[in-house]
């Protein structure tokens, strides 16, 4: 049980806290959790989630995946709706500086782990690294079947044509699939994940993506992981097929035409520009470093 | 021809109870078997035994798949009863509540099982739900419309397409016209009928509407206190009724 016991010289460095905030017992059975995770790809395994010293909604999952993943020479990227520098991703980025002494960083290729909300970054991963995100809500069906335990069955048995009533009802409503954000996804051929809510833009890029993908969802206390280089695919109809969603705009700031958006107002007479989401990508754009 | 359904012996007991007493059933592929009787004589618990969603304490009841494999009813796995429920065997229940799903359209309700059998183009499931929608005398131009502004009739049509669109071989009706008033129920019952026959169906009948099992059934079993007390062409029980309790349940439908 050695490693269960704190590091007397890692917890002086985190100011009096056990390295990485959460005790060693905890991260032990979250690790466990996410072995079982990536070894099930897309299938949800419940744990034990923590107290954290942030409300529930504002990452806690993701926090406590970071915390049990991190090492002292790990590099953590935080974004928030793929910025830098919103509250919620400063707020964790310095959290982690505080209880875990480790580097920081704003850029996406510099980072060993990068904890995210709502977004996949634009500049693409690469094998040994990290990509944690916040989830609100694990379950893809909850909205269909709000029982949670008729919706396991239906993950047991693979079980998934109420997802298409979903899908067929959105284009009678709205004439195409209307999942702008949180778009279901396949995973492996065999499970159906909710991808957080990152924008449907985002999810080809779950496909056969280097990194290791893992999803903390700390309220409703599920892990699910996507392994490196496991097929996804986004539900659609043949002849309906799935298409990510981008406004048809060039970014004000850098000119790209093929990130993601936000859509700001600038002033109130009407006025708004489009800027990218992501903004270390845009930073890096400007700089002229692509 | 093999049977479609056989079941022997059946016992189901609740506490002090007994739900069923040594039923025996045999149903044939493209039958209509009615099963009368008095609230609390055990008919219903006689369709949920049948359909695997009651296990029986004692008995045996064998299924034959479109495959031709035998299935073991109350042995069933979940996986395999599930995909039974929503491909070979089709529900109809007195209380359309229970089957529709009122948050999505009417045209997804009918279209879901072609979905969890694995329809994936869009435009084919709508022309085969419109199809449907007209075979239940409902107007296809209220595909898109909301379940719930449907009349009760409607919804129960609407049930009926829903379960029909796979074309099942096994139907399980519980009360279908209860709950509805007089001229539907009689609309409502033709249109089974044309439908089963169309089809070639074959239907386990739960009712207490004689009128109803008249009108659909060739055989009628009649229960009372978990036991079958008559069984016979449905002819000959109603007009030619030998148990008491058969010519008092005959005798007590009033004549219009």
């Amino acid at each position: 049980m050695d490693a269960v016991r704190p590091d007397p010289a890692r917890s002086a460095a985190a100011g009096g806290y056990n390295f990485a905030y959460l005790d060693e017992a905890t991260k032990r059975m979250i690790r466990r959790a996410l072995l079982k995770a990536l070894a099930i790809p897309g299938h949800q395994v419940p744990f034990g989630a923590r107290e954290m010293p942030l409300p529930y909604g504002w990452g806690t999952g993701g926090i406590q995946v970071t915390a049990s993943v991190i090492g002292p020479t790990d590099v953590l990227k935080v974004i928030d709706q793929g910025a830098d520098d919103t509250t919620n991703a400063v707020s964790i980025r310095r959290f982690f500086a505080r209880v875990a002494g480790v580097a920081t960083t704003e850029s996406t290729r510099a980072a060993t782990i990068i904890q995210t909300r709502h977004r996949i970054p634009e500049t693409p991963l690469s094998e040994g690294q990290i990509l944690v995100f916040q989830v609100p809500m694990p379950e893809p069906l909850f909205k269909l079947e709000p029982r949670v335990r008729e919706s396991t069955r239906l993950h047991a048995l693979a079980d998934y044509g109420l997802m298409q009533v979903k899908l067929y009802e959105d284009i009678v409503r709205y004439g195409e699939v209307a999942t702008s954000y949180n778009h279901p996804v396949m995973v492996a051929g065999r499970y159906l994940m909710s991808p957080s809510p990152i924008p449907a833009f985002d999810n080809p890029k779950l496909h056969m993506n280097p990194a290791i993908l893992l999803f903390g969802a700390g309220r409703e206390k599920r892990i699910y992981a996507v392994p490196p280089y496991t097929p996804v695919r986004s539900l659609d109809f043949e002849d309906h097929p799935f298409r990510p969603i981008r406004a048809p705009h060039a970014c004000a700031l850098c000119g790209s035409t093929e990130s993601y958006l936000d859509e700001v107002i600038v002033d109130d007479r009407g006025g708004r520009m489009h800027v990218c989401s992501d903004t270390d990508y845009c930073r890096e754009r400007r700089e002229g470093r692509r | 021809m093999t049977p479609l359904l056989e079941a022997a012996g059946l016992q189901l007991r609740f506490g002090r109870i007994t739900a069923l007493e040594d039923v025996s059933l045999t149903l044939w592929p493209s039958e209509v078997v009615a099963i009368v009787g008095e609230s609390g004589s055990g008919k219903s618990s006689l369709l949920r035994v049948l359909s695997g969603l009651q296990r029986p304490d004692a008995g045996r009841i064998l299924y034959r798949g479109a495959d031709g494999s035998l299935h073991d009813v109350p042995a069933l796995s979940e996986a395999t009863r599930r995909r039974l429920m929503r491909s070979e065997w089709g529900f109809v229940f007195q209380n359309p509540r229970d089957a529709l799903r009122f948050s999505v359209s009417a045209g997804a309700n009918v279209g879901e099982r072609l979905m969890a059998a694995g329809w994936r183009h869009y435009g084919r499931i709508r022309q085969e739900v419109a199809q449907w929608l007209a075979r239940v005398e409902i107007d296809p131009a209220r595909i898109d419309d909301d379940p719930a502004r449907f009349s009760g009739g409607m919804q129960q049509r609407l049930q009926i397409a829903r379960s029909l669109i796979t074309r099942p071989r096994l139907v399980f009706m519980d009360e279908p016209t209860g709950g509805l008033d007089v001229s539907v129920q009689a609309r409502l019952l033709d249109l089974i009928r044309g439908l089963v026959a169309d089809l070639g169906l074959a239907v386990l009948l739960v009712t207490h509407d004689i009128a109803a099992a008249r009108l659909l059934a060739h055989r009628i079993m009649v229960m009372r206190g978990g036991r079958v007390v008559e069984e016979g062409l449905t002819d000959r029980v109603l007009d030619d009724p030998q148990h008491p309790y058969t010519q008092l349940l005959v005798s007590s439908v009033l004549a219009a």
